[in-house]
C-alpha cells in the first residue's frame, strides 16, 4: 500500500442552475489574457449537447485518453515511437475552429462614425486577427438548447439509446436538459502528463493537483490531443499549453478555488481522498463496466488504523489525514456511493465526481393536461425523461446499475424528508423506500444535510498545504516562489 | 590571388564562423538560463491544421536527412570518399540527398505561403521569422544548385569542407581548402554561418530541446516538495 492524498471534488448536478458564475469567476482570475481568450478552464455545458470543444466526448474524433489492449494501457493519441514522428505535426490536434474564434466589438466606431442616416453599429472583430469576423460559434453557443437537432442530437452519449428512449428525450412537449459544469479532473492516471514529450506536466505529490510547467512546455501539443476531457488548452499567443490549476494559490491559503467559492447553486464540494497509488495501473486496466467500482476500491478509509499508519509512513501530515476524515467527497463517493466519475472509460481515473441529476418528474400529456404517472416506488426513475442509459454513458462507463443506485437513493432521501416535513408520504412508505435504496435513516439525514443545508465549511474541507514545510531549509523562499508559487518575475514573453 | 578576395575569404571563412559559433554558444546558454520560457517550437498548428501538414512535415523530414548527411560527411569523410569511389554509389548518394533537399524546399515554400496567406498565422509571425525563412530558403536553394551543378559535392565536402571545419575546430584555421571552391558553394557556406549566428535569437532553439528523455522516462510524472522515502 502506497498511500497518497488527493484534493478531490464532487459536483452535485441536481443543484446546478446553469448560471455560469463559476466560468466567469475563473475567467476573471486566470484566462482574461491575450492568447487565452477562448479558454474556459471551467465551462458549463447543456446536456444533451455537444459541449466544448465541439463533441469532445467523441474519442473517435479526438483520440484522447487511454486504450487497454491485451492487458496493456496505451495512449490513443501518442506513444514513444509515435512522438518521434508526430512532433512536426500532431494528427490529433484540435484547432481553434473546434472551440471558437474569440472576438470583441469595434466600440470605437460608435464614437467615430461619420454622420449618416443610420445608427452606427459595433461590428465584431476577431481577437486573433483584428479583422472583421462572421461569428459562427461562441462560448455556450448551445446553452439551454436541450432539444436542438444540431447540438443535442449529436451528443455522443446518445450512443446505444433505443429509438423509444431518443423520442423520450426529443419529443417537443417533453424536452429536457440539465447542466454539466466541467473543470480539469486532476486525474490519477492523467493522459496529459503521460503524453508530454518534455515532461512539462506533472502531478503534485502532496495534493495531486495536475500542473503544467510553463518553462518546460515547448509547444509539442501532445497534452491537448491526449486529454480526453479537452482540459488542456493551447495559448496561441505565448505558444504554450495551459490548464486549470485548481486555484492552488488559493488552496494554499485556505480558500476554495474561485469556481467553488462563487458557485451560486452551491453544487461544489472539495476535500481530500486518501488512495492507494500502487494500484493505479491495475485499476485503470479493468474492463469498462468494472471501472467505477474499481476506482472506488482505490480510495481508502481514512479512519482505518492501517491506512493511517501507512499514510503517516508515506509522509502524509496528520492534519491532512484529519482533513481526509472530514472530507465531504469521501462521503459522497465512498460511503453513500451517489457520486460517479465522468467517462471513466477514458481510463484517466478522474478525481472529480458527479451526483447524477434527478430527472424531472415523469409526466404524460393526457388530452392537454399534464398528469404525473407513478406505479411502483421507483417507477419514475425507470421511466425518467433523461434515460438512465444516457446518464450511464456519461457517468458510469455504461453501467446503468451505478446510476440507478444513485438516483434511487436520492429519491428515497426526498421521500423520507417528505414524510417528515410535508406529511403526504407515510412513514412506512418512506422507510420501505429507504430500505430498497440501501440507505439508513441516519444516512438519509446526512445526505439531506450535506445536500441542502451545507455551509461553506461543510462543502470545502481544505487540507493545510504545509508550504512552510515545503520551503523550509530547502530553498530560498523567493526563488521557490518564482519556480512553483506565483509564476514569473518577468512577464511571460513568447520567443521570437 | 588579389588581396581583396583574400580579405573577403578571411572575413567570411575565418572571422564569421568564430563569431557565429561564439554567439551560438553564448546566447543559447544565456537564453536557456535566463529566459527559459522562450525555448519553444512556437507551433501554430492550433490556428491552422491542413496546410501545416503539407508544409511542416516535408520541411522537417527533408532538412533532417540533409543535415544528417552533412554531419556524417563531417565526421567520417574517408568513408564517404570510399563510398563515392564508385560512380554509381556517388550518384545514389547525391540523388537521394537531392530528393530530400527538394522535399525540404517544397515544404519550406508551402510553410512560407501558409505564413503569408493565412490571416491567423500572419498574426503570430514576426519579422525575424521572415528573415529566418528567407535564409533557410536561400540555404536550401543554393544547396540544390550545388547538388545539380556539381554532382560530386559530397566528395568535396569530405575532401574540403570537413578538413576545413576540423581546422577551425582545432583553432588552427586552414583556408586553403576553401578558397578554390566555386562561388555557389561559398555562398552556401557563408549562409550557413549566418543561420548559426541567427539561431540563438530565433525559434530554431527548439532543435536544442527535442524531448529525447520521453523515450525512456516513466509515463507519469510526480513532483514533490519533499519526496517521501521510496517515492
Ligand atoms: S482532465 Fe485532462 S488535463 Fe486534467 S488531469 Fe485529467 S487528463 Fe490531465
Ligand atoms: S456557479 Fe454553480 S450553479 Fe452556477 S453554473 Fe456554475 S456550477 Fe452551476
Amino acid at each position: 500500500m502506497n498511500v497518497r492524498s488527493q484534493v478531490s471534488m464532487v459536483f452535485h448536478l441536481d443543484k446546478c442552475i446553469g448560471c455560469h458564475t463559476c466560468s466567469i469567476a475563473c475567467k476573471n482570475i486566470w484566462t482574461d489574457r491575450k492568447g487565452a481568450e477562448y479558454m474556459w478552464w471551467n465551462n458549463v455545458e447543456t446536456k444533451p449537447g455537444t459541449g466544448f470543444p465541439t463533441a469532445w466526448e467523441d474519442q473517435e474524433k479526438y483520440n484522447g485518453g487511454w486504450a487497454c489492449e491485451d492487458g496493456n494501457l496505451r495512449l490513443k493519441s501518442t506513444s514513444k515511437t509515435k512522438t518521434v514522428f508526430n512532433i512536426f505535426h500532431h494528427p490529433n490536434m484540435p484547432t481553434m475552429d473546434d472551440y471558437y474564434e474569440p472576438w470583441t466589438y469595434d466600440y470605437q466606431h460608435l464614437f467615430n462614425a461619420p454622420e449618416g442616416p443610420d445608427q452606427p453599429t459595433a461590428v465584431p472583430i476577431s481577437m486573433v486577427t483584428g479583422e472583421l469576423i462572421n461569428i459562427k460559434a461562441g462560448p455556450n453557443w448551445d446553452d439551454d438548447l436541450g432539444g436542438s437537432p444540431i447540438y443535442a442530437e449529436n451528443d455522443p452519449n446518445l450512443r446505444g439509446l433505443t429509438e423509444q428512449q431518443r423520442q423520450q428525450l426529443f419529443a417537443v412537449e417533453r424536452l429536457v436538459f440539465f447542466y454539466f459544469p466541467r473543470i480539469c479532473n486532476h486525474c490519477l492516471n492523467p493522459s496529459c502528463v503521460a503524453s508530454c514529450p518534455s515532461g512539462a506536466l506533472y502531478k503534485r505529490g502532496e495534493d495531486g493537483i495536475v500542473l503544467l510547467d510553463q518553462n518546460r512546455c515547448r509547444a509539442w501539443r501532445a497534452c491537448v490531443a491526449a486529454c480526453p476531457y479537452k482540459k488542456t488548452f493551447f495559448n496561441w499567443s505565448t505558444d504554450k499549453s495551459e490548464k486549470c490549476i485548481l486555484c492552488y494559490p488559493r488552496l494554499e491559503t485556505g480558500q476554495a478555488p474561485a469556481c467553488f467559492h462563487s458557485c451560486v447553486g452551491r453544487i461544489r464540494y472539495l476535500g481530500v481522498l486518501l488512495y492507494d497509488a500502487s494500484r493505479i495501473e491495475e485499476v485503470a486496466k479493468r474492463p469498462a463496466e468494472e471501472l467505477v467500482e474499481a476506482q472506488r476500491s482505490l480510495i481508502l478509509d481514512p479512519h482505518d488504523p492501517a491506512v493511517i499508519a501507512a499514510a503517516r509512513s508515506g509522509g502524509i501530515h496528520d492534519s491532512v489525514i484529519e482533513s481526509a476524515q472530514r472530507s465531504p467527497v469521501y462521503k459522497f463517493v465512498k460511503e453513500w456511493k451517489i457520486a460517479l466519475p465522468p467517462h471513466i472509460e477514458f481510463r484517466t481515473l478522474p478525481m472529480l465526481f458527479y451526483v447524477p441529476p434527478m430527472a424531472p418528474v415523469m409526466a404524460d400529456l393526457d388530452s392537454g393536461t399534464v398528469k404525473n404517472v407513478s406505479g411502483g416506488l421507483f417507477h419514475d426513475i425507470e421511466e425518467a425523461r433523461v434515460p438512465t442509459r444516457f446518464l450511464a454513458n456519461l457517468l458510469g462507463a455504461g453501467n446503468e446499475g451505478k446510476v440507478r443506485y444513485a438516483l434511487r437513493k436520492q429519491k428515497a432521501v426526498r421521500w423520507y424528508r417528505r414524510a417528515l416535513t410535508v406529511g403526504d408520504v407515510t412513514h412506512a412508505e418512506a422507510a420501505e423506500m429507504l430500505a430498497q435504496a440501501d440507505c439508513s435513516p441516519e444516512e438519509a439525514e446526512a445526505i439531506y444535510r450535506l445536500t441542502s443545508l451545507c455551509t461553506f465549511d461543510d462543502r470545502f474541507v481544505i487540507p493545510p498545504m504545509h508550504r512552510e514545510e515545503a520551503i523550509e531549509m530547502l530553498a530560498d523562499p523567493l526563488e521557490h516562489k518564482q519556480s512553483t508559487g506565483f509564476g514569473f518575475l518577468t512577464g511571460p514573453r513568447r520567443g521570437l | 590571388m588579389n588581396s581583396a578576395s583574400h580579405y573577403l575569404d578571411q572575413f567570411f571563412f575565418l572571422a564569421l564562423p568564430y563569431v557565429a559559433f561564439f554567439t551560438f554558444f553564448f546566447v543559447t546558454i544565456e537564453r536557456y538560463r535566463n529566459r527559459k520560457f522562450t525555448y519553444s517550437s512556437l507551433s501554430s498548428q492550433f490556428l491552422e491544421n491542413q496546410q501545416h501538414f503539407w508544409g511542416l512535415v516535408p520541411l522537417h523530414y527533408g532538412i533532417l536527412v540533409v543535415l544528417a548527411g552533412h554531419i556524417v560527411a563531417f565526421l567520417i569523410p574517408r568513408e564517404v570518399l570510399w563510398w563515392n569511389s564508385k560512380p554509381l554509389r556517388l550518384y545514389i548518394l547525391e540523388g537521394s540527398a537531392l530528393v530530400f533537399a527538394i522535399l525540404a524546399a517544397v515544404g519550406l515554400i508551402a510553410a512560407m505561403i501558409r505564413r503569408a496567406s493565412v490571416a491567423k498565422i500572419r498574426r503570430v509571425t514576426t519579422p525575424l521569422d521572415w528573415v529566418l525563412l528567407a535564409l533557410l530558403l536561400y540555404q536550401i536553394l543554393t544547396g540544390i544548385e550545388v547538388a545539380i551543378r556539381y554532382p560530386w559535392g559530397s566528395s568535396w565536402f569530405a575532401t574540403s569542407a570537413s578538413p576545413y571545419l576540423w581546422s577551425l575546430l582545432r583553432f588552427s584555421p586552414d583556408l586553403s581548402y576553401i578558397t578554390p571552391l566555386p562561388g555557389s558553394v561559398k555562398l552556401h557556406i557563408v549562409n550557413a554561418y549566418l543561420l548559426i549566428l541567427l539561431f540563438p535569437f530565433t525559434r530554431l532553439v527548439h532543435i536544442l530541446v527535442i524531448p529525447n528523455p520521453y523515450l525512456w522516462r516513466k509515463p507519469q510524472v510526480v513532483r514533490w516538495y519533499r519526496p517521501p522515502a521510496g517515492a
